[in-house]
């Protein structure tokens, strides 16, 4: 927080004031104790106050993990600020924990002299045990030098503001996460009219309910104010931001609109086919919800079957969509194959999540790009698109689709966890400015052939039952070029696989210039994809303010590939792709154009941290690997045949490969070391 | 939703039926009959061309749409009910067939045969029996009798064989009925009967596989043996079955069935059935040779709401109440701000 003292405290506040630039909020506490919902209505002032913002949703896999446990922590962040703000924060300026568990998990990443605010309510026998504490840790002395603790009994505070409202003890208490909330509102002087509109619309049928929380919304903000505990409060002025309508919109809300969108743009209908996964099944709670847009949702026995309905409603001239996460695109992997051979329109959405198998099921992870690309039988290409923001989700499920249907193929949608339920304002889009959806709709049956194609798009056209005259079969046998009947001769099957091949490249030509954010050459070339735009976004930033010449391309197309991307890799010295996985992009970037490119990788279910990314920056700026820390090596130390050297793909074998490669050493050795 | 008007004026023939693919299934397989019945069939549907959908898994049977001259989908193994499920959710005015066999819907596609079935989707099931794995070189399949000697089991199967009349009324079929590739005319009576019922429709039909499992059916299609093996049922009349003179019916006693002589009981205690009884459905369902003749026809025609109805109904309630939907209202619900 870079603080500068002003006077005049507002109406609100008689007490003096800090204006901050940046500042990170988390609430922690039990799954029970509704910190998801009081981040987001935190997140939702934050926003009517004109600040620009960031969240991270974190919560436990279970639905009611036992109550105080260490593993029942569910907690939310928010990092928000005058100025442009990219990620959710590494470290925090304002903690708040609800019981010794969220202060045991969460107190190791609040920064130095920060705000610690207590439910001290919460500190039992009982669930100080649950944390595994002998004692309070509030007691600890070196607790109160590094940080500024303030201790609240919540729990008691709630209920006695509750006391007219005759609800039980335990009922009232329910409120304390508001009454938190209201001290949090006070100390950043966010406005309280949001949440009180949020609690009117959530409560509304329940007078009782409602009553408690706005009584412990405004309890929690006169507390605030006229307790000793509080000497100061922080202001972050509006960031300047685009002028328009805004809303908070998290990533899956804004895929099921983006498709909406799109559904209306072309005027087919739509159906929508999902078999229950996280963390996916929001998309289909909400396209459940819009039936009068006549989507026609779909909850299927399986992953196979909800992709089966969907490429049966294509073959019937629907917008066929169905929504995943990893392990149910593993079981849709035959259909795909179907889809890509007939040939028809067919948006699957992947919200990824930890892997393999059932994996992190709530965590992120950017690991199912190699399925997506290659998880089929056969030569399979098809289209394969990644939003890098929250709101990015309704451009691409929107371009998804409109390129799904124009060139009569499926599309990969690839989101994830940290996407799929973070938050961000969004400037509300004008509609009449979003791209047509094109297509070709066979009517003529003199002319009709099922696998004629179009000469620009390579498309077939989309012949739908109930048209007369263009009765005719498709199926996954390999089709004859033009007629569409069932073929088995060499040089047709290699010729098919080709056209296949080469409509999806021609995408290609839907894909507008790269824009290369930062230098336009330099040092370091950073190439990312999907949720880590922020990260990397903040990363370039400050490595630009260390002097590092460094720019920033962010792929949203990654099946095909930009054209020009060649051109701005070799406008740079060395080429850099962080990922949340093992080096999948960098894999396809190194074999694609030969380069050594060089991957930095953290799969820890969590965004990645920007002093890491900074680092990897610099280090591989100055030409040297990057640092490995091999823990898989260091977890059998002894050298069990676990080969230790350089896990990020930078080893010493590589590098003479890739110097080899390209002959003599670029500018150093493009990511190579020196040593 | 259809596109264009129906062009279809002349009453259609079988002709107009028959695709230019030539068939490639084995001389002399049972599915040949069944093609040429469906075909024979389809005029009297009444249903313009267009508007009809063949859909098939995988597996001999499964090449059937490329031989009907309507539109046609075959799609993978097992899973022709999830595709067929979706074209009546994005279409639900089409008339769609699904045709597939043992092994593709009650092995592989078991799943979504069961649920194709319980939601009563709009579409009728052709399930080609011939207990064997026919395309891929004669294993024994999920129907196959135990004990059975293939390739696969050279000691003989172990795997207890499952009943698809039985299967289907299990998973709360609103229509289940079977026939035989060899008996045309009863074969015609009960594919136009199974096209007629609203909600999903099952006709289990036995097929000889004439290269790996000839004469599976033998004792229902032979002459010498059909009359006492077979038992064909009529709604609202009593069962019976047997030579001439020696018609047999049946008597159920708690949940018994005897077969008893006619004659020798009152006819008031003989069985009559009720093809909308679903508990006697299962009865009669659990007949099989050698312990009794085998029952062809409908065992089953109840009617229930059925799966692309039900979803229209909600549909048309919600654009009542909501009105048809609007994107730049959708985005404005909720709590918006100006910048
Ligand atoms: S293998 Fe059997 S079922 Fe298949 S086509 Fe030949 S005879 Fe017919």
């Amino acid at each position: 927080m870079s603080e500068t003292v002003a006077p005049p405290p507002p109406e609100a506040s008689a007490k003096p004031h800090h204006t901050v630039e940046f500042a990170v909020v988390r609430f922690a506490g039990d799954s029970g104790d509704g910190m998801q919902l009081t981040g987001q209505q935190f997140a939702i002032e934050t926003a009517f106050a004109g600040n620009d913002l960031v969240t991270l949703p974190d919560f436990p896999a279970e639905i009611r993990a036992p109550a105080g446990t260490l593993y029942g922590v569910s907690s939310f962040q928010i990092q928000f600020g005058s100025g442009k703000v990219w990620t959710h924060g590494d470290k925090v300026d304002v903690l708040i924990v609800m019981n010794p568990a969220a202060f045991k998990v969460h107190l190791p990443d609040l920064k130095p002299s920060g705000i610690l605010i207590v439910n001290t309510d919460a500190f039992t026998k009982s669930n100080l045990a649950k944390a595994g504490y002998d004692a309070s840790p509030l007691v600890d002395e070196t607790l109160k030098g590094s940080y500024r603790v303030f201790e609240v009994p919540l729990s008691k505070l709630t209920r006695e503001a509750l006391a007219e409202t005759g609800l039980a003890h335990r009922d009232a208490e329910r409120s304390k996460n508001i009454f938190a909330l209201g001290i949090v509102s006070w100390l950043y002087d966010r406005p309280l009219a949001p949440t009180r509109t949020l609690l009117e619309s959530k409560f509304g049928k329940k007078p009782q309910i409602l009553e408690a929380n706005l009584l412990a919304l405004d309890a929690g903000h006169r507390y605030a104010e006229a307790t000793e505990l509080f000497t100061e409060y922080y202001r972050v002025e509006p960031a300047e931001l685009e002028k328009g309508t805004y809303r908070s919109i998290s990533g899956n809300q804004a895929l099921a609109w983006g498709l909406l969108a799109a559904a209306r743009a072309s005027g087919r209908p739509m159906v929508y086919g999902a078999y229950p996964i996280t963390p996916a099944s929001d998309l289909l709670h909400e396209l459940a919800n819009h039936k009068n847009f006549r989507v026609r949702t779909f909850q299927a026995e399986d992953e196979i079957s909800a992709i089966g309905a969907t490429i049966g409603a294509s073959f019937g001239g629907a917008l066929g969509v169905c929504g995943t996460s990893g392990p149910g695109l593993a079981l849709k992997g035959e259909a795909l194959g179907l889809a890509v051979m007939v040939e028809l329109p067919l948006v699957v959405v992947n919200v990824q999540r930890g892997g393999p198998s059932t994996g992190l099921p709530t965590k992120t992870e950017q690991s199912d790009l190699l399925q997506a690309f290659y998880g089929r039988n056969g030569e399979c290409p098809l289209v394969i698109l990644a939003p890098r923001t929250p709101s990015d989700c309704f451009t691409m499920a929107y371009e998804a689709a409109r390129i799904s249907i124009r060139y009569m193929t499926p599309v990969l949608l690839l989101s994830d966890g940290y996407l799929a339920t973070g938050s961000e304002p969004w400037k509300l889009p004008d509609l009449a400015a979003l791209k047509p959806v094109e297509f070709n709709l066979a009517t003529d049956p003199e002319t009709f052939q099922p696998y004629a194609r179009d000469a620009e798009t390579l498309a077939r056209p989309w012949a739908i039952p109930g048209t007369p005259g263009l009765e005719h079969r498709v199926g996954g046998l390999e089709k004859k070029h033009i007629t569409g009947n069932v073929n088995y001769e060499p040089d047709n099957h290699d010729l098919m696989t080709r056209l296949r091949e080469e409509k999806v490249k021609r995408v290609q030509r839907e894909i507008p210039p790269i824009e290369v954010v930062g230098d336009q050459s330099g040092q370091v070339l950073v190439i990312g994809w999907g949720s880590t735009y922020g990260a990397i976004s903040a990363a370039i930033e400050e490595s630009r303010e260390a002097g590092l010449k460094v720019g920033h391309v962010h792929l949203r197309h990654l099946n095909p590939l930009p054209a020009d991307l060649l051109d701005v890799i070799g406008r740079f010295e060395r080429v850099l792709v962080p990922e949340i996985n093992r080096g999948q992009l960098v894999r396809l970037l190194r074999a694609e154009f030969a380069i050594p490119a060089v991957g930095f990788n953290r799969v820890r279910g969590m965004p990645l941290r920007l002093p890491e990314l900074v680092e990897a920056i610099e280090t591989v700026a100055r030409g040297e690997p990057l640092p490995t820390k091999d823990t898989a090596a260091e977890a059998f130390a002894g050298g069990q045949g676990v080969r230790s050297g350089d896990a990020e793909g930078n080893g010493g074998w590589m590098r003479d490969a890739f110097q080899q490669l390209w002959g003599l050493d670029r500018s150093g050795g493009n990511g190579a070391s020196e040593g | 939703m259809s596109d264009a008007a129906s062009a279809t004026t002349e009453p259609l023939t079988k002709a107009d039926f028959q695709s230019d693919q030539d068939s490639r299934w084995c001389p002399g397989c049972g599915d040949y009959a069944i093609l040429s019945t469906v075909q024979k069939v389809m005029p009297d549907l009444g249903v313009p061309r267009e508007e009809i959908v063949f859909i098939s898994g995988i597996g001999c049977s499964s090449r059937f749409p490329y031989y009907m001259n309507t539109y046609g989908f075959h799609t993978i193994h097992g899973r022709a009910p999830t595709f067929a499920t979706g074209l009546k959710l994005a279409r639900p005015e089409l008339t769609v067939f699904l045709v597939t066999g043992d092994g593709d819907s009650l092995s592989i596609g078991g799943n979504h045969l069961l649920h194709i079935l319980r939601r009563n989707v709009d579409v009728k099931i052709l399930l080609f029996n011939n207990r064997i794995y026919g395309l891929t070189k004669g294993q024994y399949s999920p129907t196959s009798e135990q004990g059975k000697v293939t390739k696969s089991s050279p000691a003989g199967s172990t795997d207890y064989p499952i009943n698809p009349v039985l299967f289907a009324l299990g998973a709360e079929a609103t229509f289940v009925a079977r026939t035989v590739d060899r008996n045309v005319p009863h074969m015609e009576m009960v594919l136009k009967r199974a096209a007629k019922h609203r909600g999903s429709a099952l006709v289990e039909i036995y097929q000889n596989c004439n290269v790996f499992n000839d004469g599976a059916f033998k004792y229902l299609t032979e002459r010498a043996t059909k009359i006492d093996t077979e038992l064909v049922v009529k709604n609202g009349e009593p069962l019976v079955f047997g030579p001439i003179d020696d018609r047999k019916g049946f008597v159920i006693r708690g949940t018994k069935t005897e077969i008893v002589k006619l004659g020798s009981v009152p006819d008031e205690d003989l069985w009559v059935y009720d093809e909308t009884d679903p508990v006697g459905a299962g009865i009669l369902a659990r007949f099989d040779h050698p312990n009794f003749p085998v029952p062809i026809g409908v065992f089953l025609d109840i009617d229930r709401p059925n799966f692309s109805e039900s979803m229209v109904v909600q549909e048309e309630q919600s654009i009542a109440k909501k009105g048809p939907g609007d994107i730049k209202e959708l985005f404005l619900r909720g709590q918006t701000w100006d910048v």
